[in-house]
């Protein structure tokens, strides 16, 4: 590296510095800053305290949460033999992860519609249903947890697939073999060799689902219900139609706080338990 | 092999669930009712035509291409020499400044909406499109930033310097050393973010006005009132178009370096 006294380097730096922190930084500080204001201007945590009063708040935000987790957890039962086969299996690697990204990179408005279309009175799933005799007519599959969580799952499953494939090219073929020539069973390396070795690519994968649920705003407003609400689709609702700004900005609050926590408690814990990552 | 029997069953189902529905979506576009149906009746080609009759389409999608684009480009433009910077230049402060400049990543693009609604836009009277531009800017950086800081750890700066020596100017070197080098970590980080600006939602659900909306937003609000195959066949097309990126893509840099 070149040592000259220049500071021509804050030159390439301060445009976009000052881009970020006059259009996000100040903007986000103040939105936080006045969460913690009554209407007189004062200190207070009366904004918080009518969230944690409000059973409707705490109905959303649990559902929230409950969503979230359960879309992660089908993701990781789902994603990680997936991963695993793509990675040690499968001869058409490429085309498969290309197949993953392809959804990715599809808006998530039109994902959200194929299931409209799958899941309605008069789509396919209920087609099979009635002809089947399961039920007598078409039941109501649309706009209720059920179809969000099938939403979120196939909005995040790639990412999953993804972080694990990542983590799992990496584990040399040759443990697997060693495992096996000392007597272990496919199960057996399994549990002792993969899957310990996959834990940073799990974790890495289900937050980023998990945070990704949290956040979505499409797929709970076009599959969800008026009473099926989570803390995006009440952030828009609470400041687009109500006009309730100072509501809005405290779920807002709460809706950053939790994903960072998230995201670096969970890092940190799994730092922990492997040191090597 | 036996494990890997059970393991590609799964792994076909998995997939089916990933790709069938946007198979669905494609055939019903052909579909020959007034409603959104799979498996459709007949074959028709006319809900194709339809999207160009439906006027909130076409000036959607022109907003929507023009914000991926510009957005990305003032992006870039802000990135880039912070990108070269940060890998050129010994100072105090690099990991904050990096941060800074990934932070968008970590903040719900829901809540950025919100906050840039009431905090910028209301605040400075700011129209639609240039709201609209400056959120999907934000949006790119962290793109910008993570590729192309990758590709320059690859650099050889000892290439610029010994341009430098053999009496090559600074901006000659930047265009003539620096960038041939590090251009498909440049494309690619463009890619993704204009696929990524353009597939948003959250951010522009709040900034769109009355007469500036982008496509998204439009095929959202076009569903809540006719749930006709139009949007089916737009859906198509715009995968289509996506294939055919993926395609380029992969022919030219490999996808692997893009995701």
């Amino acid at each position: 590296m070149l040592e000259k006294k220049t500071k021509i380097y804050w030159l390439f730096i301060l445009p976009g510095c000052l881009f970020l922190t006059f259009f996000m930084l100040i903007p986000l500080f103040s939105l936080i800053f006045k969460t913690f204001m009554d209407e007189g201007g004062a200190f207070s945590l009366g904004n918080y305290f009518a969230l944690l009063e409000s059973t409707y708040f705490k109905q959303v935000f649990w559902r929230s949460i409950r969503l979230s987790l359960i879309s992660t957890a089908v993701c990781a039962v789902l994603g990680f033999p997936t991963a695993y086969y793509i990675s040690k299996y499968a001869k058409n690697k490429g085309m498969l992860m290309a197949l993953a990204v392809f959804p990715m990179f599809t808006s998530p408005v039109i994902r959200s519609f194929s299931w409209m279309v799958i899941l309605g009175k008069k789509g396919i799933v209920n087609d099979l249903l009635v002809q089947s005799g399961i039920v007598a007519k078409p039941i109501s599959l649309l706009y209720n947890e059920f179809s969000m969580v099938v939403g979120f799952i196939q909005l995040f499953l790639p990412l999953m697939i993804l972080s694990l494939i990542g983590i799992m090219d990496n584990i040399s073929d040759d443990l697997n073999l060693a495992a096996g020539s000392l007597g272990a069973s496919r199960m057996e390396v399994f549990r002792q060799v993969i899957l310990p070795l996959s834990i940073p690519g799990l974790v890495t994968g289900s937050v980023l689902v998990f945070t990704g649920c949290l956040t979505a705003y499409t797929t709970p407003q076009l599959l969800g219900g008026t009473d099926t609400r989570v803390l995006a689709t009440l952030i828009y609702q609470q400041a687009m139609s109500l006009g309730d700004w100072t509501q809005a900005s405290a779920v807002a609050v709460v809706m950053i706080v939790i994903t960072i926590l998230v995201s670096h408690v969970i890092n940190r814990i799994s730092r922990k338990l492997n040191p090597t990552i | 092999m036996k494990k890997s029997k059970s393991l590609l069953i799964i792994t076909l189902l998995v997939y089916v669930f990933l790709i069938g529905p946007l198979l669905v979506i494609m055939a019903a576009s052909f579909s020959d009712t007034t409603y959104l149906k799979f498996p459709g009746e007949g074959f028709t080609l006319r809900w194709y035509e339809q999207i160009l009759k439906v006027k909130s389409f076409g000036s959607a999608a022109k907003n929507s291409i023009i914000i991926a684009f510009a957005g990305t480009f003032v992006a870039l433009l802000l990135g880039l020499p912070a990108a070269y910077a940060l890998n050129r230049y010994r100072f105090g402060g690099k990991e904050f400044i990096k941060s800074l400049f990934l932070s968008p990543v970590l903040i719900p693009v829901i809540v950025l909406g919100f906050v840039m609604l009431r905090y910028v836009v209301n605040r400075f009277k700011l129209p639609a499109l240039p709201s609209l531009l400056i959120g999907h800017t934000i949006l790119s950086i962290p793109y910008v930033m993570r590729v192309v800081t990758s590709s320059l750890a690859n650099f050889d700066f000892s290439m610029e310097e010994a341009a430098k020596i053999l009496g090559a100017g600074n901006i000659y070197t930047f265009f003539h050393i620096l960038l041939p080098n590090i251009k498909s970590g440049i494309v690619s980080a463009c890619i993704m973010a204009m696929i990524n600006s353009f597939n948003n939602v959250s951010l522009s659900a709040f900034l769109t006005s009355a007469g500036v909306s982008m496509l998204p937003i439009e095929m959202m609000a076009y569903v809540e009132y006719h749930f006709d195959p139009t949007i089916a066949a737009l859906a198509t097309l715009l995968m289509v178009i996506t294939l055919g990126v993926m395609l380029v893509i992969e022919k030219t840099l490999g996808l692997k370096s893009v995701v």
